[in-house]
């Protein structure tokens, strides 16, 4: 929200109550805001969508020709700056443009290009790159790719081995090497390449597609995403004017780490899209599907795969989209210049990564379990929900695998605490005797919803045993903390679910407060959001105190953790059953 | 070309409805969307426009304080500025009142011409558009569904049962459309920004010189009576075995018209 005076600090959620919404939900977009919301979705229902089936047997020349024809409608200028041709409309646009896409493949194609084909030149372009390029990236006119990986390095991208050589006559750098997997590489006009410079300088290069000893190899065959062009790209040779150095030599692997925050955000904002979408579909399929003479959604079973499936959504939707309005509070704040803008957003790489692991992981189990409700015909290629299905699995794999981006999330979080920019250490007297004595005060208060009663205390008892036992498992590996992954992994996944259930019962706490239709479906969404993840988050908390005591410290460990956590009092089956219900009526997820 | 097009502000067609206890439909800022009907009318105007280059089109719409919203979302499609006539004295309008407000609006600001959708979606009456050539003195050439203009002459064909007519009046003229007219454009992410920069005016009641008693609930004729949900469940019939069923459909659908 641009009226909030104080920006929050990255990882705050962890030891800030849960109250109302104090950040940006999809309750609070702007008329603006919606309406382009919506001329991009039906940008995407006209234009896209009735050429899936071409889109996926690549079609020559029908990728290039959608990117130029969303480029005619404005969508690819949203984050370039007015003065080269864009529109700056910033974070909150492109991420709502990013959750409208519903056509994987073409989704991918307007990812690469105007987040990882572009922000690089935005952020650190310099004045000449900026004008020469970037108005006709703004246009469509030049289409634009990222080139990192390449077939011996993926996720360790220091290790890269394409090579930078100045030339004699120090006006170029020659270029030799290969990069995998390089999305739109197919037709794309111009790459952001990443080389080494005398086998040590990681620096960013802006390369032409029609330059001399540029050529791509042959399309991949994949698992989905199948209409995007996924493509080697051969580098030989190639002179590239030092003009078109990107930053700083020696800085290239800052742009790639920076600029992933922004493509993480944005890849779990067009994930929790995605998986609304399945959720639509799988609804509507329930209510029109007879078994043993009766829709499909009258059954228990599919009522909770209905009901989870629209609790994932929302708490996707909540986290992501919290994190926008975080990053993008920031980045205005921080001024004009794009290197304090960018540090700003550092600040939420925490965040940053939790959305891109919530909202790949929710779309995954989406995809999955709308399938399920699809049953046979589920499996068949003409049913939509099957391509869906496919193409979610890259999301978990690329703009860092979802491993990397779990160590990057508790990395961080120790890095931020060491730097006391969290404050896990301070807070850990006071819930070190909370825990041990086993008893947590009410954290609800007067105004609390009673609906969402037991949601607020579980919510804040979960943070504080996070804590307890991330400390304990930090104390005894805080030295090897490099060599105890699984550690790292049980931490991230605690962060996960902490800023997935803060978010969605936040959000809950003020549409209760607003009233209205809908609030009964946010209360129950973020009710089965909780109780679903109840488990798995405490599995990861006496996850860690195995791995950090034996014998009978660790029995006990995990004993007071038990006992502070306790159990729900809820039953999940009527909430799940109610939601479901609401699902139904609606014809799919309950909010608009 | 001098092109108005009335535009009205009416409540998504899937929004719940609710009335007031004098059976006004409750208005929710939320749910406001433009008369579906008249993105046929702004669809025209524009048209009308890129084919007689010079030519201005400005949204005209009666409505709350709050329309400008929904005004704003007509101009993200297109035009060059909008006007919103609002004044706390128009609520309760009925049909009249409100087409005494448009005549007014128009002779004000001027016009070419005055294209409207055949009816809004809210109330279905589909008299306005009539009543304000009656205002105005003007020709309606109404359930237009192709319009064309030769220098200074308006030719519409009008839908009818089995073809069309075709009927021709001089401008300045309304006109009212139909769906089959065209397929709307919907506003692209530069319109919107576009939209942001068009001049849009307000006007009271008083800036058209009209007297409040002559308008709003006050002089209103029509009175709803009374409100109820229209049942959606669809009626189906099955025909089943070969015995005459394949005959049966196809006398159905010879009897719909659609064979
Ligand atoms: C369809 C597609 C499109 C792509 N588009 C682009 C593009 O446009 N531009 C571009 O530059 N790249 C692109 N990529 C590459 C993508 O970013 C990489 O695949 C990704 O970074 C992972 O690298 P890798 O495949 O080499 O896997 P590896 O790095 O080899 O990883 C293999 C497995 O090991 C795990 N792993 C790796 N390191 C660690 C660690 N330290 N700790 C624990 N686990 C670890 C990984 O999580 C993974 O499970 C694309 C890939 C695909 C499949």
């Amino acid at each position: 929200m641009a009226t909030e005076a104080k920006l929050e600090t990255g990882a705050a959620f962890l030891t800030t109550p849960v109250t109302e919404a104090h950040f940006l939900t999809p309750e609070q977009f702007t008329d603006e805001q919606k309406l382009i919301q919506e001329s991009a979705a039906t940008f995407i229902q006209r234009e896209v969508l009735p050429k899936a089936e071409e889109i996926r047997h690549q079609e020559p020349g029908l990728m290039p020709s959608l990117v130029k024809k969303a480029g005619e409608q404005g969508l690819l200028m949203i984050d370039v700056p007015e003065e080269y041709g864009g529109a700056d409309y910033g974070l909150v646009v492109s991420a709502l443009v990013a959750h409208e896409m519903r056509e994987a493949s073409f989704a991918v194609a307007h990812g690469a290009h105007t987040t990882i084909g572009t922000l690089p030149i935005v952020f650190y372009g310099t004045d000449e790159q900026k004008r020469t390029y970037l108005p006709r990236l703004a246009t469509g006119e030049l289409i634009g790719a990222y080139a990192l990986t390449e077939p011996g390095v993926g996720s360790d991208a220091m290790g890269i081995r394409t090579r930078a050589t100045l030339s004699e006559d120090v006006q170029y750098y020659i270029l030799n090497g290969a990069k995998q997997w390089i999305s739109n590489a197919g037709f794309a006009d111009l790459f952001v390449v990443f080389a080494k410079i005398d086998d040590t300088k990681h620096t960013a290069f802006i390369v032409e597609g029609a330059w001399d000893g540029i050529s791509t190899g042959a399309e991949e065959k994949k698992m989905g995403i199948k209409g995007s062009s996924t493509r080697t790209l051969y580098l030989d040779n190639v002179k590239v004017r030092v003009g078109n150095v990107l930053g700083e030599i020696g800085k290239g692997y800052k742009i790639a780490f920076n600029i992933l925050n922004i493509g993480r955000l944005k890849l779990g904002a067009g994930a929790s899209g995605g998986a609304r979408a399945a959720l639509d579909m799988a609804a509507k399929y329930s209510d029109e599907r007879k078994a043993f003479g009766h829709p499909l959604h009258g059954f228990g079973m599919i009522k909770k795969k209905l009901a989870y499936m629209a609790a994932d959504v929302y708490a996707a939707e909540s986290l992501a989209f919290r994190t926008v309005g975080m990053v993008e509070d920031a980045r205005v704040a921080a001024g004009e210049d794009r290197q304090a803008q960018l540090a700003a957003i550092e600040e939420y790489a925490i965040e940053c990564s939790i959305a891109k692991v919530y909202g790949s992981e929710a779309l995954a189990r989406c995809v999955d379990e709308g399938v399920q409700i699809f049953g046979g015909y589920g499996f068949m290629d003409e049913y939509p929900i099957s391509w869906a299905y496919r193409d979610a699995r890259i999301n978990r794999i690329f703009e860092g695998t979802n491993e990397v981006n779990r160590l990057v999330a508790a990395g961080t979080l120790f890095q931020r605490a060491m730097a006391n920019k969290v404050d896990i250490f301070s807070v850990f007297p006071e819930i070190d005797s909370q825990v041990s004595s086993g008893t947590a005060p009410d954290f609800a208060t007067a105004e609390t919803p009673a609906a969402l009663r037991e949601s607020v205390n579980l919510v804040e008892r979960i943070k504080r045993a996070a804590i307890y036992s991330v400390m304990k498992g930090a104390m005894k590996f805080m030295t090897t903390i490099r060599d105890e992954q699984e550690f790292l992994e049980y931490t991230a996944n605690q962060l996960i679910n902490i800023f997935a259930l803060d978010s969605a019962v936040a959000r809950a706490l003020s549409a209760a407060r607003e009233g209205g239709v809908d609030a009964r479906a946010h209360e129950l969404m973020a009710q089965v959001a909780l109780l679903k993840h109840f488990n798995e988050t405490r599995a990861a908390m006496e996850g860690v105190l195995t791995m950090a005591f034996e014998g009978d410290e660790r029995r006990q460990e995990i004993a007071r953790v038990r006992a502070y956590l306790g159990d729900p009092e809820a039953d999940i089956v009527p909430l799940q059953r109610e939601l479901a219900g609401i699902i139904a009526e609606r014809g799919g997820y309950p909010l608009k | 070309m001098n092109i108005v097009v009335c535009m009205k502000e009416t409540p998504s067609t899937t929004a719940e409805k609710s009335f007031t206890a004098d059976m006004r439909l409750e208005r929710r800022k939320e749910d406001a969307i433009p008369n579906p009907f008249d993105e046929y009318a702004i669809e025209e105007g524009l048209r009308q426009q890129e084919k007689n280059p010079g030519s201005t089109v400005t949204m005209l719409c009666m409505g709350p304080a709050t329309a400008t919203d929904t005004i704003r979302k007509a101009l993200a499609m297109g035009g060059d500025r909008g006007v919103l006539v609002t004044d706390p004295a128009l609520a309760g309008s009925d049909a009249i009142s409100t087409a005494r407000v448009l005549a007014a609006a128009l002779t004000k600001i001027g016009y070419d011409l005055v294209i409207f959708g055949n009816a809004a979606a809210d109330a279905y009456g589909g008299v306005v558009p009539s009543a304000v050539a009656e205002f105005l003195g003007k020709p309606l050439l109404s359930y237009a569904s192709q319009l064309g203009i030769a220098g200074d002459k308006a030719t519409i064909q009008r839908q009818a049962e089995i073809g069309y007519n075709v009927v021709e009046a001089p401008l300045p003229a309304l006109v009212s459309v139909v769906k089959s007219i065209n397929e709307p454009r919907y506003p692209s992410m530069k319109g919107i920004m576009a939209s942001k920069k068009k001049p849009l005016d307000t006007f009271s009641l008083a800036d058209l010189g009209l007297d409040a008693a002559t308008v709003g609930g006050a002089a209103a004729r029509e009175k709803a009576l009374g409100a109820e949900k229209v049942s959606t469940q669809r009626k189906g019939e099955i025909y089943v075995g070969n015995d005459g069923a394949a005959d049966r459909v196809v006398a159905f659908l010879v009897e719909q018209k659609v064979l």
